[in-house]
């Protein structure tokens, strides 16, 4: 535990090293404000809550989860660090979790500091707090689902760049997976129990789900899940890749 | 205390080490030599455990790498060919990260990491990001991160690899201070290492065992010239000869 804790010190103090903490969190945060605003009509609308807030979420997570989840592996392999790394006494469970939880706690520093928009909507209205802290959680477990499998495929190349794109392809399949545009890969073909499990793995239902303000055990689980198996597969991974 | 048993690494058909065995024990210092490309760096990557073996382990202080690599990786300081740091980080911060990576007791830890420092004289350097420093600085972060917990078994690849003389020197003599309560292996293609600092050589080439011997009587073979026995050895200019020496 105290290993995890040391990588989780090392790895989130890394992000604040370097100009990219910086970076990320003003674009993310301009950003967020200007979809609420201009493009989910925040004012417009004249309802006291947060959905035009969240419901881009999933849309600016696609594209900056993994821009920080691409350096994970890739870098550590670049530099050849990860050789370092590799024969300090750790397991690849205890390196892969240390990283893992100081990105998304990056991700969650980050997710934190639009607390303004939340402060706003209580001046202007009377929200549902309820619903509002719901969206976080279903925010919070949705970047760290799009951070397990950025994680894990940036385990397998030492090019960053590689790692950002196919892990934006990945995410982007995952978050569709219930929309025909994925859907239509699978049907003609596959059974439709399988066309049936595969849309039932969208991060847009079950974040919809939550954001609306009902915390589901299923939703829960299926993020639960996600994360689990990608970071299950990013040790496998680790362990395959690690000397090339 | 390290044992390598028919220790192999294939890529494909590829055989980059072949059925390397060997033992060796405390008070030694085991210089691997070998061309460029004969399989000392992933001798010891295998053997600190970053590479999986194809064939064989390794054994450190009794533990099978391949099957309790943590109680072996504990015992092991590593410092790998072109010491990778991590770059935004200071030498402080780096030290303390290894210092925490490894457990070391909280009474330990400070006299370990000032011991270290004033070994390697890092002080003047402690609060530069590491990307700043010159190479013999960050060679020298490097080295303090292996020795730092005290470690047994010291695995250094070619420590003074791109240092200049004085520097080269300086090195030497730290492994020579502490080669006593140590075993110290270190890879080197730079023969008058081995003469320097070296109580035993094991010269590989294309991932065989070829020669284990002390310098001394290696240079003797050579008439007093290392050079020579690791040309004539490593090139098999002389074949017969090579067979006598293994």
């Amino acid at each position: 535990m105290s290993m995890i804790a040391a990588l989780f010190r090392r790895e989130l103090a890394s992000y604040f090293a370097t100009p990219v903490a910086y970076v990320f969190i003003v674009i993310f945060l301009m950003l967020m404000g200007a979809f609420t605003f201009y493009i989910g009509g925040f004012y417009e609308r004249g309802q006291a809550d947060l959905r035009p807030f969240f419901n881009f979420h999933p849309w600016l997570y696609l594209f900056l989860v993994p821009a920080i989840a691409m350096r994970l592996w890739a870098e550590e392999r670049k530099t050849g660090t990860v050789e370092f790394l590799m024969t300090l006494p750790l397991t690849p469970l205890q390196a892969v979790l240390g990283k893992f939880l100081a990105a998304w706690a990056f991700a969650g520093i980050a997710l934190a500091l639009t607390f303004p928009i939340w402060i706003t909507v209580n001046y202007l209205g009377d929200p549902d707090n309820g619903a509002i802290l719901a969206g976080y959680v279903g925010s919070l477990l949705m970047a760290g689902g799009f951070l397990a499998i950025g994680s894990c495929v940036s385990a397998f190349t030492r090019n960053q760049v590689i790692a950002f794109v196919i892990s934006v392809v990945l995410c982007f399949g995952f978050l569709l997976a219930g929309f025909p545009l994925v859907l239509d890969l699978f049907s003609a073909w596959a059974p439709q129990i399988v066309v049936d499990g595969i849309s039932s793995l969208s991060f847009l239902t079950h974040f919809a789900d939550i954001s609306r303000g009902v915390i589901d055990l299923r939703d829960l689980i299926y993020f639960a899940l996600v994360i689990g198996a990608f970071l299950y597969a990013n040790t496998i991974v680790l362990r395959w890749k690690q000397a090339d | 205390m390290l044992k390598t048993k028919g220790l192999t690494k294939r890529y494909g058909r590829h055989t980059v080490v072949d059925g390397l065995s060997f033992a060796c024990g405390p008070g030694e210092v085991l210089g691997f030599l070998g061309p460029n490309g004969a399989g000392k760096s992933t001798t010891m990557k295998m053997v600190t455990g970053f590479v999986a073996p194809s064939a064989g382990t390794a054994v450190i202080c009794g533990h099978d790498i391949q099957t309790d690599p943590l109680a072996a990786k504990q015992r092991i300081g590593y410092l790998p060919e072109g010491a990778p740091l991590y770059a935004e980080m200071t030498p402080r911060q780096f030290l303390e990260f290894v210092a925490d990576v490894r457990n070391l007791s909280a009474g330990d830890r400070r006299g370990r990491l000032d011991a270290v420092i004033e070994q390697l004289q890092l002080a003047p350097v402690l609060n530069q990001s590491i990307d700043t420093l010159s190479k013999g600085f960050k060679r020298r972060v490097g080295l303090a991160q292996a020795i730092l917990h005290d470690p047994d078994v010291l695995i250094l690849d070619e420590p003074t690899d791109g240092l200049d003389p004085n520097q080269k020197h300086e090195v030497r003599q730290l492994i020579r201070s502490m080669s006593e309560e140590k075993l110290i292996v270190i890879s080197t293609h730079i023969l008058e290492e081995v003469d320097a600092v070296c109580t035993r050589a094991i010269i590989i080439a294309d991932g065989r065992l070829l020669v284990d011997d002390t310098p001394e009587a290696l240079a003797e073979q050579g008439g007093g010239d290392l050079e020579e026995v690791f040309r004539r050895v490593t090139r098999g200019d002389m074949p017969d000869e090579t067979e006598a020496a293994v």
